[in-house]
C-alpha cells in the first residue's frame, strides 16, 4: 500500500515539475509585457474596454482590485437572489435564501468556495455558468495579480508603481486561466465528466423493476477545470470531486491533482526569472513540496491503519479507512487528493475529510491553519509563502545582528508591521470564530458529531473559512443564519486583510533602492534557508493553533486507540 | 477629498466594464463553447456515460445502484439524502471514526449480509460495510465481490467457478499499475450476471 503511494507521488511531483516550469516562464513573461505580441493586442484592448492603463501607486492598484471584487460580490448575490427569474434554468429552482446567498457569494469571490448548500438541488445552470464559474475565474486571477505585485515589489528599484491592475487581471484571465481550463475541461469531458445544458436524465432501473434513477446532468466539466485550476474548490456537486460525475477515474483524479497545484508550482518559477535569479523560486518550491511530503506521510500513516472499532465488529481492516471514500481512486489516489487539496487553498475533495481518522484529520487542519502557504491557494499561496520568507529573515536578522535584508531589499519597520498584520489576521478570525461557536447555543446547534470531533467540525469550519480553503468536515450543519453570517465575514476579512497589507508591503518595497550583496549578507537561495523558512512556518502555526488541536482531533485520537 | 472621490469614481467605472466583458467571456462564452464541442466530439462522456441494455438506458456506468435482493452482487452502502443511491441528493455520512451511529450502522450491515448468507464466517471487507464519499461509488473491490460469490452462485443456481469467473472477467486493472486500485462494477457485473442465468 506504502508502495503505490509513492509511486503515485513520485509520478505526481514529476508532471507537476513538467509542466509547472515552462507554465512559470510564460507567466514571467506574460507579466513583463515582453511577448512581441503584447503591447499592440493590449493596448487595443485598453482602449476598447475604455481602462486607464497607467502604472498605478499600490493605493490605487488596492482599490482596483477591491472594487473588481466588491462588483464581484454584488452581482453573485444578485444572481443567486433573482435565480427563479433567470435563464438557464431547467430545474427550475427559486431564489437562494438571503443568508446563504450572501455566504455563498462572499465565499466565491475570496476564493473560498465553501459551500452550505447542495449543489444540485440547489443552483440553476445558469447561476453555476454566470455567477460560480465566473468568480472562480476572477477569484483566481485576483489571488495571482496580488502575487504578481508583490514580486514586482522586490524586482523593481525606487519605483512608484505597482503595475497596472485592469491589465493584469485581463493578463490573468485570457493569457494564463483561460486556456488552461479550455484544455482541461475538454479532457475532463472526454474522460466522463458530464457536460450538458439539460436538467437530467432518467433511467429504468436494473436491479429493481419498474423503479427509475435520475441523474444530474450540467455543464460540469467546463466548471470543474477552474474550480481546480483557480484552487477554488466548489463543486458542481454536493460531494465535489467524490462524485463520479466531476471525478469518474484514477486518471481524471491525477489530472485534478496536478490541476491545483500547477499554477501555485508555476508561481515559484515564475518569481525567480522576475527576480532575475532563478534560485530564489527553487528555494520557495522546495521548502513547500518539503513540508508536503511530511505532511502526506503523517496523513497516509494515519488513514492506512485500521478503526479499531469496526475491526472489533469482524471487519477486514487491511484495507484502510474506507467510510467516506471512493474506491476507484484507491487509498493513494485519496490521500494524495486531501493532502493537495488542503495543502492548496483548494477545498476541492474526493474523500469526506469528516470521516477521516482523527491524525489525518489533524493534517488537514494544521495546513489550512498554517496559512495555506504549502503551494497554496493561486496566488494566495505564493504572497503567504513570501510573508514567511520576510518573517525568516527578519528573525535571521535579529540573530545574527544585521538589518533583514530579502532579494536586496531592506525589511524595515513599515514592512515588518504590514506582514505581521497579515499573518495575524486569519489566526484571529479563527480562533475567535471558534471559540464564540462552541459557547454560543445557535454554534452549538451545528456539530453533527458528539465530543472532541464536534468540536474538531467547528474548529474545521473558520480554519476553512478564513484561511480560503472551502473544505469541510460537513456533518456540521453550517447553513444556517448564524454559521452563513460568521463565516461569511471570516472568509471575507481572511481574505482582504491579508490582500490590503500585501499590497501595501509590495509598494513599500517597491519603492527601495536595492542594497549591494556583501560577505555579510544572509543568502536566501540556500538549504540552510529551506530549513529557516519552514521552521518559520511551522512554529507560528503550532505556537497558534496546539492547544486547540489538542481538545480536537489529538483528543479523539487518544480516545479512538484507548491511549490514556 | 475631491481627487480621491474622482480616482474612486473612475476606478469603480473601470472595474464594471472590465467585470462585465469578463463575465461574459468566462460564464457564458466559456461553458457554451466547451458544451458544444463536448456534444460534438464525445457526445457519450458529456451525457452521462449511459449502459444500454436492447436500447433501453438502465443506468450509467459511473453511477452506482441500489441492489438489495441476495441474488445480486450488493453494492456498498450509501448515505445519499432521502433513499440510497439517490442520484439528486450526493453525499456521504460525515460520520467520525469514533461515532456510536458509524459502529451501529457497520454492525446492522454485517448482520444484514450474515442473515443472507449464514454459512460465510470470513472477516466482511471494509468497503462493503462503509459509505462511500458521493453515495454513488458503483465499484466493489474483487475481495467484497469474491465475498458474496457462493451466495449468489447458491441463488442463481450457477457453479461458485462461473461466478468467480465472471468477478474476474469484470475487474478493471489500475492504468499504469499505480492509478487507482482493481475494482469491479457492480452493474457491468450484475447484467453480465443476468445475461448468464438466462443463458
Amino acid at each position: 500500500m506504502t508502495q503505490d503511494l509513492f509511486l503515485l507521488t513520485l509520478l505526481f511531483l514529476a508532471l507537476l515539475g513538467a509542466m509547472a516550469w515552462p507554465l512559470g516562464a510564460h507567466m514571467a513573461r506574460l507579466f513583463s509585457g515582453t511577448y512581441a505580441w503584447q503591447p499592440r493586442l493590449e493596448a487595443g484592448l485598453l482602449r476598447l474596454l475604455r481602462l486607464n492603463g497607467d502604472d498605478m501607486r499600490w493605493t490605487v492598484y488596492a482599490l482596483g482590485v477591491l472594487l473588481f471584487n466588491l462588483i464581484g460580490l454584488l452581482v453573485l448575490y444578485g444572481l443567486q437572489r433573482l435565480q427563479g427569474g433567470l435563464p438557464f434554468n431547467p430545474q427550475g429552482f427559486g431564489a437562494v435564501s438571503a443568508d446563504s446567498a450572501f455566504n455563498t457569494a462572499i465565499s466565491f469571490v475570496t476564493n473560498t468556495n465553501w459551500q452550505g448548500y447542495a449543489g444540485e438541488s440547489t443552483m440553476s445552470h445558469g447561476v453555476q455558468m454566470l455567477g460560480l464559474t465566473v468568480q472562480n475565474f476572477l477569484s483566481a486571477a485576483t489571488g495571482i495579480v496580488v502575487a504578481i505585485a508583490l514580486m514586482r515589489g522586490f524586482a523593481l528599484r525606487a519605483a512608484a508603481g505597482l503595475g497596472n491592475v485592469w491589465l493584469d487581471l485581463l493578463r490573468a484571465v485570457l493569457g494564463v486561466l483561460l486556456p488552461l481550463s479550455l484544455l482541461l475541461a475538454l479532457a475532463l469531458a472526454g474522460l466522463g465528466v458530464v457536460q450538458s445544458l439539460d436538467a437530467h436524465v432518467t433511467v429504468a432501473l436494473h436491479g429493481t423493476p419498474g423503479s427509475t434513477q435520475t441523474l444530474p446532468l450540467g455543464p460540469v466539466a467546463s466548471q470543474e477545470a477552474i474550480k481546480l485550476l483557480g484552487t477554488n474548490g466548489g463543486g458542481f456537486f454536493n460531494a465535489n470531486s467524490a462524485h463520479p460525475f466531476e471525478n469518474p477515474s484514477a486518471l481524471t483524479n491525477l489530472l485534478e491533482m496536478l490541476a491545483i497545484f500547477l499554477v501555485p508550482a508555476a508561481l515559484c518559477f515564475a518569481f525567480g526569472r522576475l527576480v532575475g535569479d532563478r534560485r530564489q523560486g527553487w528555494t520557495l518550491l522546495a521548502a513547500m513540496t518539503l513540508l508536503f511530503l511530511i505532511m502526506l506521510a503523517v496523513f497516509f500513516a494515519a488513514e492506512s491503519s485500521a478503526n479499531p472499532l469496526l475491526t472489533a465488529l469482524g471487519v477486514d481492516g487491511h484495507a484502510g479507512n474506507l467510510e467516506g471514500k471512493e474506491l476507484r481512486f484507491g487509498l493513494a489516489g485519496s490521500s494524495l487528493f486531501a493532502v493537495v487539496t488542503t495543502a492548496a487553498s483548494c477545498g476541492a475533495v474526493n474523500a469526506m475529510h469528516d470521516s477521516l481518522m482523527p491524525l489525518a484529520g489533524l493534517v488537514t487542519l494544521l495546513q489550512m491553519q498554517l496559512g495555506e502557504v504549502i503551494f497554496g491557494g493561486v496566488g494566495s499561496g505564493f504572497y503567504g509563502m513570501l510573508l514567511f520568507a520576510v518573517v525568516a529573515v527578519f528573525v535571521a536578522g535579529l540573530m545574527i545582528g544585521r538589518t533583514p535584508e530579502y532579494l536586496g531589499k531592506k525589511i524595515q519597520s513599515f514592512d515588518i508591521r504590514m506582514t505581521m498584520l497579515a499573518l495575524l489576521a486569519t489566526p484571529l478570525l479563527v480562533l475567535a470564530g471558534t471559540a464564540l461557536s462552541v459557547v454560543l447555543p445557535a454554534g452549538l446547534a451545528g456539530p453533527a458529531n458528539p465530543g472532541a470531533h464536534g468540536f474538531s467540525e467547528v474548529l474545521y469550519a473558520f480554519s476553512s473559512a478564513a484561511n480560503n480553503n472551502g473544505s469541510a468536515f460537513a456533518g456540521l450543519s453550517a447553513n444556517t443564519p448564524f454559521y452563513n453570517t460568521l463565516l461569511g465575514l471570516a472568509m471575507w476579512f481572511g481574505r482582504f486583510l491579508v490582500i490590503v497589507p500585501v499590497l501595501a508591503l509590495a509598494g513599500s518595497l517597491a519603492a527601495k533602492k536595492a542594497v549591494p550583496v556583501t560577505s555579510g549578507t544572509l543568502r536566501t537561495d540556500t538549504g540552510l534557508f529551506v530549513g529557516l523558512l519552514m521552521g518559520a512556518v511551522l512554529i507560528v502555526g503550532a505556537l497558534t493553533y496546539l492547544p486547540a488541536l489538542a481538545l480536537g482531533p489529538i483528543a479523539e485520537h487518544l480516545t479512538l486507540f484507548g491511549i490514556h | 477629498m475631491t481627487p480621491l472621490l474622482s480616482t474612486c469614481r473612475q476606478s469603480a467605472a473601470q472595474a464594471l466594464r472590465l467585470f462585465a466583458v469578463l463575465m461574459l467571456v468566462t460564464g457564458l462564452a466559456y461553458p457554451l463553447l466547451v458544451t458544444g464541442l463536448a456534444q460534438l466530439v464525445f457526445p457519450q462522456a458529456a451525457n452521462g456515460s449511459l449502459v444500454t441494455v436492447n436500447g433501453r438506458a438502465v443506468g450509467s456506468r459511473l453511477i452506482g445502484q441500489s441492489f438489495t435482493d441476495p441474488g445480486h452482487f450488493w453494492g456498498r452502502p450509501s448515505a445519499t439524502a432521502g433513499q440510497p443511491y439517490n442520484g439528486l441528493g450526493s453525499g456521504g455520512s460525515n460520520l467520525g471514526p469514533a461515532h456510536p451511529d458509524l459502529q451501529a450502522a457497520v454492525a446492522a450491515r454485517i448482520r444484514a449480509l450474515r442473515a443472507a448468507d449464514p454459512g460465510n464466517t470470513a472477516p466482511v471487507p471494509a468497503d462493503l460495510v462503509t459509505a462511500s464519499a458521493s453515495g454513488l461509488d458503483p465499484h466493489l473491490s474483487p475481495a467484497a465481490a469474491r465475498w458474496q460469490a457462493l451466495r449468489v452462485a447458491r441463488v442463481r443456481g450457477l457453479a461458485p467457478q462461473r461466478v468467480l469467473a465472471l468477478i474476474e472477467m469484470h475487474t478493471e486493472r489500475p492504468l499504469l499499475g499505480i492509478l487507482g486500485d482493481p475494482v469491479v462494477n457492480v452493474l457491468a457485473l450484475n447484467l453480465a450476471l443476468d445475461a448468464a442465468a438466462g443463458s
